[in-house]
């Protein structure tokens, strides 16, 4: 019927090899009709963590989607934007100082991650407009200053700290899903539904703040209404994997521009690619990093290592190619 | 008479501390091609744009249909009046089909597909604009001119009694021009729109305006026809330089040329 359509069919269909087929690889391939203790590995530990995997990378992707649309700039990503290191430094405050708490069984760390991320963002959002554009620059200097910031922060958090708390942040400020379970992965879903159900419901909106905002106004979007469910969705989600698997950086840029190459950029079709793309596409580096550890026989790589080892030289290409295709 | 359909009265704003516009008043008959005239930085964008509920802190008042647009939600208003930004080189990523598909956003919800009629609207629009062999075109792809089309394809799928544009035809080559002067006529002549328009040109204002409104220093300086505009006392007073009026041997409206008795 129509090319957006197909090609979202096939990112479906690649997704749900990639979930079905994840969990059979690692240090030591399982097949699917393994019993006894490889079973109990096969169903108890990897299925949760592809499953956590697939979670966090299709809320990093949407994230970084409305940001791209929202702020009219193809390098507007929770990374790039400090989003990420405003979730961390929530998470990281909540560690040291909090006290257990969980609302409604969503643990207090994602509850402290999702207050960082708001936070940046707003903050982020407020000088760019205070410097009155969007514009590349204003945007990555925001984003950059708001990241130093918090993560300085982060370290002096650290600092104070005793031997405990300092190793629990330092070790899962490296992005891992490694210790991920069922527990993590419920955790994680709340946020997932909430922010993609928002998004899914603003595409129109999101297509229309892409095109400009004056136009978004004249065509009768409440834009201050739909910005708010915007940073909302988007901080809900960054949040929401932070708190679990530490910032992973750089799936909510490279993600959603592929997506856009494939499917469009109408966000009808971009925001469901965008999840499933995102998805599978972490689930991928993070059974890459576990056939690697079975490989060095060492310690696991951490996945944000590997995400960002890949998107560090797609971030420059990106820069480059600013009059390309890939330009919003 | 009838209601004028937009009244605007005693309409000041102030931007960043400088006064833009002064107690501007201006009415528009249902129907009417209006034209906005003036030197730059007068103040016909900043009009255009307190109109498109761009800029919500002027005051002063704005009636559409006798209602004032306070009183409207972003959606009512946009289901009256439709918007054309100035060409300013901005692209987006979707294509020409997707983005005139925008146009119908106020007549959908969140919870409704495109239906029948919003396919039509589509399909009339880009037919009426010439834009069919580009419907699966990128509009980043596409020249200044047939953007231009594109978003006015997208302001007439939305279907509405008004249509607000902002210089429409300035930076566009002779055939664009001439394009976006026949769709605007059709719009207004044949579909009974009202059009309201900045034009940087005062020969295009008076070829197609049933009234020409000129804006000086944030102030309504002058209110007439096609005919009471082509003055030379008039555009002075406006544009502060000399003109030349030289009846046309095509039409009744003489053409306007700027610099005096060379």
């Amino acid at each position: 019927m129509n090319k957006s359509l197909f090609a979202l069919i096939g990112i479906a269909v690649v997704a749900l090899a990639v979930l079905a087929f994840s969990p059979l690889f690692g240090m030591q391939f399982i097949p699917l009709n393994a019993t006894g203790q490889e079973h109990d590995i096969l169903t108890g530990i990897r299925l949760p963590r592809v499953l956590c995997a697939f979670a966090a990378g299709a809320m990093l992707s949407l994230s970084g989607m409305a940001f791209q649309a929202l702020f009219r700039n193809p390098l507007a990503t929770p990374f790039t934007l400090g989003v990420s290191s405003g979730a961390a430094l929530g998470a990281a405050l909540y560690i040291r100082f909090g006290i257990a708490f969980a609302i409604l069984g969503i643990s207090g760390t994602s509850v402290a991650a999702f207050g960082g991320a708001l936070l940046s963002i707003l903050l982020v959002y407020g000088l760019t407009k205070l410097k009155g554009g969007f514009s590349t620059p204003t945007l990555l200097l925001s984003g950059i200053a708001i990241s130093f910031f918090f993560s300085s922060l982060i370290l002096f958090i650290q600092y104070i700290s005793g031997l405990t708390h300092s190793f629990r942040i330092v070790h899962w400020m490296m992005g891992s899903l490694s210790t991920t379970d069922y527990s993590k992965l419920a955790n994680l879903l709340p946020f997932m539904g909430i922010g993609t159900l928002l998004l899914t419901f603003l595409h129109r909106e999101m297509n229309l703040f892409m095109v400009g905002e004056d136009i978004a106004i004249s065509r009768g979007v409440n834009t201050g209404l739909v910005k708010k469910l915007i940073f909302l969705a988007a901080s809900l989600m960054v949040g929401g994997v932070v708190a679990v698997c530490g910032p992973i950086g750089f799936v909510g840029m490279m993600s959603p521009h592929i997506c856009r190459l494939l499917v469009g950029a109408d966000h009808r079709f971009l925001t469901p690619a965008s999840f499933l793309f995102g998805g599978l596409f972490l689930t991928l580096c993070d059974t890459l990093t576990r056939i690697l550890s079975g490989w060095s026989s060492g310690a696991e790589l951490p996945v944000g290592v590997l995400t960002a080892l890949l998107g560090g030289p797609f971030f420059i290409l990106l820069l480059l190619n600013r009059r390309g295709g890939l330009d919003l | 008479m009838n209601t004028p359909i937009i009244q605007i009265e005693n309409l000041s704003i102030s931007i960043a501390g400088n006064m833009i516009l002064n107690d501007v008043k201006l009415n528009v008959a249902e129907g009417d091609y209006v034209s906005i005239i003036g030197p730059n930085g007068a103040g016909k964008t900043t009009l255009i744009k307190c109109l498109a509920g761009i800029y919500d802190n002027w005051t002063g008042s704005i009636r559409l249909e006798g209602k004032p647009v306070s009183e409207r939600s972003n959606r009512e208003l946009a289901k009256l009046q439709s918007y054309v930004p100035q060409a300013e080189g901005r692209t987006n990523p979707l294509t020409v089909e997707e983005f005139v598909a925008t146009g119908r956003y106020p007549h959908l919800s969140a919870f409704t597909s495109m239906q029948k009629e919003d396919y039509v609207a589509v399909d009339r629009e880009i037919n009426r604009a010439g834009l069919q062999p580009y419907r699966e075109r990128r509009m980043a792809t596409l020249s200044g001119g047939e953007r231009q089309m594109a978003f006015i394809a997208a302001a007439l799928a939305q279907n509405t009694k008004i249509l607000l544009l902002d210089e429409p035809s300035t930076f566009l080559d002779y055939r664009h021009q001439s394009n976006v002067a026949s769709i605007l006529k059709s719009a207004c002549r044949e579909s009974g729109i009202t059009v309201v328009a900045v034009h940087h040109d005062i020969n295009t204002a008076m070829a197609c305006s049933d009234r020409i409104h000129a804006i000086k220093n944030g102030v309504m300086v002058f209110s007439g026809s096609a005919e009471e505009t082509a003055d030379t006392g008039v555009l002075h007073n406006i544009y502060e330089t000399e003109f030349n009026i030289t009846p046309s041997p095509h039409s009744a409206i003489p053409i306007v040329t700027s610099g005096g008795n060379a």
